[in-house]
């Protein structure tokens, strides 16, 4: 009774082979496929959008390339020469095509040629990431035109050379935050105030200070209450703060930075495990998910990592697929780790306790600022192993287990905070 | 010039009634006071088309939404607009809802809708798996179909067109003069002549009553609907309409898949004394997701995409308003709430009968009507991204392709904002929410929407 709301998967023509099929020409794609293209791999990049090199690659601003290139670039620069460089090495790239399902093996793609599937020993996705939506936020308040992300924004200032608005309010204090404030102003626009729910801003110092520099007004603690619209576009905000009290701030836009959230459409499609504390798939060491051939990396495990380090994992993972095409599989069994209480994430989801791995260390956030200890435990309630911790939300916490742990037998275990000072 | 008929609203009962006058061989003016069609109420809904199963029996609206459900299903496919036929299940999940499916039943076949059946709890989770386990028993509805709730009443306002009807947006009827054979109504796009005028300013329609006429005989009380949009994987994880037990107030909260490959839940109902601002509330949104996840637990792991709210104009009275006032040349079209999607064709049969009825006005059918068709947004059916040599894919989430946005931005009705170029190409309708391609929107469009998606740059 009900058709597939869905494209027609079979009678396709199978039009190309590849090695490796690496999906999103970003940093770590393209790090990815020029380490597997130089060892002589048949590889193929694909991009849905018509410019390599993922986000950098409208961002206007430095620092990019310290890494990866021993020098400072602009986004751009850096996206062209990433580019240039798997190029180098023999990566074919495809622009403006469109995976729209991965199965082992097999990958179906959208191109200007129209729908087609790709036979591939091993696919990467790396599709990046962005940041939450108005709806995803469940922002209060009317909806006219003039709310948007960073992203769009960059892309209007550095890609068009156009400006959305004159006066924006700027939501969150993370990295990007600071980006947008740079960006508003390049296009000749003022921001009218930043506002961030915390009472400082999440940026490390001394980048926090950039909004006072910059003479912005600063609403920290507060939360936006309303939105106010007249004829179509933004006309003031309100802003609550801790008190419950009400400022209205008079603007013609919003830009909304931050809480990024993985790219995780295709995994979805494709049935890919999505872990939802991350919101990316579940993989284990070795950046394998849940569909056999299926590796990831990158910002699509989580949210959000630089470019530098997204494109560092990108290279460690081909370094691995090299060895898993040539027959030296690593073992699957491990063990399952879980956000708990104050946890946002932990990546890998999975972990494998060989040497060598890509993804050896586990990555972890928080989902508020804590301090207190960070403790694993497993499904019985016993705590295995924990460490003081006094971290912001956003932040990257590295945490590497000692071998006593990670020989367990595979069994499940959670990551919480507890003992909070406050 | 002098036209037949001036219709205020370009909602989807005036775009209805638009189409049928003008089919009808009568010269139309539509005046709308937004930038585009479907600025008011009709841009939020459920985009579901009703049997009329659970409307009240023997009351205009159920004739309507029966005679309206005939023509869609008569018309749709030549004009290229999609149906897809679901079924709807309503749940009871209550010992009280249970209670009340065999009043809802006996409503039914009042209604003439007689292939409403009780079914069991088993057979609602045969039918649903991943439905709450909690579901007590159902009524199963066959004969509901999934709609695409923007580009039908396109559709009915292209063929308008191309039978001579008038479009002005930018046009709120600011007042008006009858002369005893000739209405004159002035509006910021000039002053337009029609021997009748009709009425269809949903939620503004009262007052336009009493702006024009002096007094109106309905109240419209607005009452403002929420709605949260779950992301496409959501649509694979069930099949029928998933319809509340009604209050006497409501309809309730429906959760549905939707023609686009989402999946909704919504609408609240909220009374509201303002007309014009229709916001979401975090917390509303909140509960409204928490109430989908307890009729279907495993969206739990699925991403919001939109957020959307409406106002409809629901009168102090549950029937619609619809009359004619011989003396002033005038017809009425009032408190068409939640159905009027399903309704509006029939509405506007009804609304040419009245015409016909009070004033014998002489006509001359239009013989071969010319019979749009529609550009597929429907997420079943083929999509121009599936065609070989597409252009580039603009927006991502949606697939939405470079060549979809000219062809709406060099249409006969092109869009007057960024909400009507959403509302016909889905762009900026996905999970990004226009992440990935505003900026690329913005410069497609230049300064052809209202207002404009950029400012350019200042030095």
């Amino acid at each position: 009774m009900i058709p597939a709301p869905s494209y027609p998967l079979g009678g396709l023509p199978v039009i190309d082979q590849a090695d490796l099929l690496v999906i999103g020409a970003g940093p770590a794609g393209l790090a990815a496929a020029t380490i597997a293209a130089r060892e002589g791999l048949r590889v193929l990049v694909i991009e849905r959008m018509d410019t390599p090199g993922g986000i950098p690659r409208h961002c206007g601003h430095s620092p990019f390339g310290m890494r990866e290139f021993g020098r400072v670039l602009t986004g751009h620069s850096y996206a062209a020469r990433l580019t240039a460089q798997a190029q180098g090495a023999g990566a074919q790239i495809r622009l403006n095509t469109t995976a729209v399902n991965v199965a082992e093996g097999l990958a179906t793609l959208s191109g200007p040629e129209g729908l087609y599937q790709v036979q591939a020993r091993r696919i990467l996705l790396a599709t990046g990431i962005r940041e939450s939506s108005r709806a995803a936020r469940m922002l209060s308040g009317e909806r006219p035109f003039g709310v948007m992300n960073t992203g769009a924004l960059q892309s209007y200032a550095f890609v068009e050379r156009k400006s959305p608005f004159r006066r924006p309010v700027v939501l969150g204090t993370e990295l990007v935050s600071m980006s947008a404030l740079l960006t508003i102003r390049s296009v000749g626009a003022r921001p009218a105030a930043i506002v961030e729910a915390g009472t400082r801003p999440m940026v490390r110092w001394p980048l926090g200070l950039l909004p006072a520099l910059m003479g912005v007004p600063r609403h920290y603690g507060s939360r936006i209450a309303d939105i106010h619209a007249k004829d179509g576009r933004v006309q003031a905000v309100d802003l609550v703060n801790h008190a419950g009290v009400s400022t209205q701030i008079e603007c013609d836009g919003l830009v909304l930075t931050g809480a990024f959230t993985p790219e995780a459409g295709l995994l979805r499609q494709s049935g890919i495990t999505v872990d939802p504390a991350s919101g990316g798939p579940v993989i284990d060491s070795y950046g394998r998910t849940s569909c056999p051939g299926v590796f990831a990396a990158g910002n699509l495990l989580r949210g959000v990592e630089t470019a530098g380090w997204c494109w560092a994992e990108g290279k460690r993972l081909a370094t691995h697929i090299l060895q898993d095409l040539q027959g030296t599989a690593p073992p699957s069994a491990g063990l399952d780790l879980r956000a708990g209480e104050g946890v946002k994430l932990c990546v890998p989801q999975r972990l494998i306790p060989t040497p060598g791995a890509p993804f050896a260390a586990l990555q972890l956030r928080l989902s508020e600022p804590a301090k207190g200890r960070l403790v694993l435990r497993n499904d019985k309630g016993v705590a295995l192993w924990s460490k003081p911790i006094d971290s912001g939300p956003e932040r990257r916490i590295l945490i590497s287990l000692p071998q006593g742990i990670t020989q367990l037998a595979p069994q499940r275990l959670t990551f919480s905070i507890e003992n909070r000072a406050r | 010039m002098k036209f037949d008929v001036a219709v205020i609203g370009a909602g989807v009962v005036g775009c209805a009634i638009t189409r049928r006058f003008a089919l009808n061989g009568k010269k139309v003016v539509l005046l709308e006071k937004g930038q585009d069609l479907l600025s008011g109420a009709s841009k939020a809904n459920s985009a579901i088309l009703h049997t009329g199963f659970d409307a009240t029996p023997g009351s205009l609206e159920v004739a309507c939404m029966q005679a309206g459900y005939r023509e869609y299903l008569d018309i749709h496919q030549a004009m290229n607009l999609p149906a897809l036929e679901t079924g709807a299940i309503v749940a009871a999940w209550t010992p009280q809802e249970e209670q009340a499916l065999d009043g809802i039943l006996a409503k039914a076949h009042e209604n003439g809708v007689t292939d409403v059946r009780r079914i069991t709890r088993a057979e609602v989770l045969a039918r649903e798996p991943h439905l709450g386990r909690d579901v007590r028993a159902g009524v199963l509805v066959p004969r509901e179909y999934l709609i695409d709730p923007w580009s039908s009443p396109l559709a009915y306002l292209t063929q308008a067109r191309a039978h001579g009807a008038e479009l002005v947006f930018g046009a709120e009827v600011q007042s008006g003069q009858f002369d005893g054979q000739h209405w004159q109504l002035a509006t910021p796009k000039g002053n337009f002549t029609a021997a009748h005028v009709i009425n269809c300013a949903g939620n503004h329609g009262d007052l336009v009553e009493i702006g024009l006429l002096g007094a109106s005989d309905f109240q419209i009380r607005p009452r403002k609907g929420q709605f949260v949009v779950f992301d496409k994987p959501a649509s694979a994880l069930f099949g029928s309409i998933i319809l509340p037990v009604p209050t006497e107030r409501t309809k309730g909260v429906v959760l549905t898949r939707t023609i686009f490959g989402n999946a909704l839940i919504g609408p609240t109902a909220e009374e509201q004394t303002n007309r014009s601002r229709a916001t979401v509330d975090h917390d509303t949104l909140e509960t409204l997701r928490a109430q989908a996840i307890r009729i279907l637990p495993a969206l739990a792991d699925v991403p919001v995409t939109a957020v959307y709210a409406g106002l409809r104009p629901a009168s102090e009275e549950k029937d619609f308003r619809i009359n004619a006032k011989p003396g002033q040349n005038w017809l009425t079209v009032g408190g068409i709430r939640s159905t009027g999607l399903t309704a509006a064709l029939g509405i506007a049969s009804h609304v040419w009968d009245l015409y016909q009825d009070n004033w014998t006005v002489p006509f001359v059918p239009v013989t071969d009507p010319v019979i749009p068709q529609m550009p597929n947004l429907a997420e079943h059916l083929p999509r121009d991204w599936h065609q070989a040599n597409r252009s580039p894919i603009i927006c991502h989430c949606e697939m939405v392709t470079e060549r979809e946005i000219r062809a709406a931005m060099d249409s006969p009705i092109p869009p007057g904002d960024f909400g009507g170029l959403r509302r016909r190409t889905r762009c900026a309708m996905g999970r990004c929410q226009g992440f990935n391609c505003l900026a690329r929107i913005a410069a497609l469009t230049g300064d052809k929407l209202v207002p404009p998606l950029s400012l350019g740059v200042q030095e």
